[in-house]
């Protein structure tokens, strides 16, 4: 079980959201993360490089300011089941990329600009993850 | 001066996904687990980004141009083909496995978890991979 945090979940999902709003303000770019990271790889396209890589600076310090500023390590719960995770990863990463988004190019920024394509592929990726957790949970697991 | 406003902006960008449990796979999987132990939550986090950035979004895109530089980047795209269906599919299987997506995977990073540690290099194999398929995807189809 964990804890209904809906006031939390808002406000933090209202960062996001202006996180997103002013990266459009300052250099009119969607803040999907899934390209912002992809295209740190090579081949480079644009010369953006330094702006991503900023950005993904500021997503991975991220914890780190929270426990300077409240003086509490930030907690979360991770499987350590590394197999498990490396297919995940390989599948999330491959998945996001290929499909040109994730759940915050296609979903938060995709969503807000009411994109056709970003709507399907939010309700795909949706509907996988709940199946897959299903599946792992109430078929396999028990 | 971007790559010192984009830090800002990425930090502002994971509190928000910390502050909202995003960060958490246990609680990403909760809210995945809609006939277990189903933790609503994260509905409001995606519920407070939209709300905001499509608010945003319309305040912005009245200007001519953004502050640096002289276009908006938006996604042109409205066709629904096969890449958008199978990429989403794949990765939504990823992140029912280990309840991380890509941005609350790297800001969990400096939290060192085993699991965090095996996820990120195979998020960016996979990444990388996805990128030159599709270029060699992209050159087949236009050859």
């Amino acid at each position: 079980m964990t804890e209904f945090t809906p006031i939390a979940s808002l406000m933090g999902g209202m960062m996001i959201g202006l996180s997103a709003t002013l990266l459009m303000l300052w250099e009119g770019r969607v803040a999907g993360i899934s390209g912002i990271a992809g295209r740190l790889l090579p081949p480079y396209r644009d010369g953006a490089f330094l702006s991503r890589f900023g950005f993904v600076v500021g997503l991975i310090a991220a914890p780190v300011a929270i426990a300077v500023a409240t003086g509490e390590a930030v907690q979360q719960t991770v499987s350590s089941n590394v197999p498990l995770m490396i297919a995940a990863g390989l599948l999330v990463g491959f998945g996001s990329v290929w499909g040109n988004g994730c759940t915050s190019g296609h979903g938060v920024c995709g969503l807000s600009r009411l994109s056709a394509r970003s709507i399907v592929a939010t309700c795909v990726f949706m509907a996988t993850a709940f199946a897959t957790v299903f599946l792992v949970r109430h078929m396999i697991g028990s | 001066m971007s790559f010192l406003v984009n830090l800002a902006l990425g930090l502002l960008f994971g509190i928000g996904l910390v502050v909202s449990g995003m960060a958490d796979p246990a609680k990403v999987l909760n809210f995945l687990d809609l006939f277990g132990t189903w933790d609503p939550s994260l509905a409001f986090v995606m519920g407070g980004a939209v709300i905001v950035a499509f608010i945003g979004y319309r305040l912005v895109l009245t200007r001519e141009r953004p502050v640096i530089g002289n276009t908006f980047h938006l996604p042109t795209r409205n066709d629904i083909d096969a890449r958008v269906i199978a990429g989403p599919a794949i990765f939504g299987i990823g992140w029912g496995l280990g309840g991380f997506c890509p941005g609350p995977a790297l800001t969990a990073l400096g939290l060192g978890g085993t699991g965090t540690l095996a996820f990120v290099p195979a998020m960016i194999v996979g990444m990388w991979a996805a990128r030159l398929l599709a270029d060699n995807w992209m050159q087949a189809r236009t050859a």
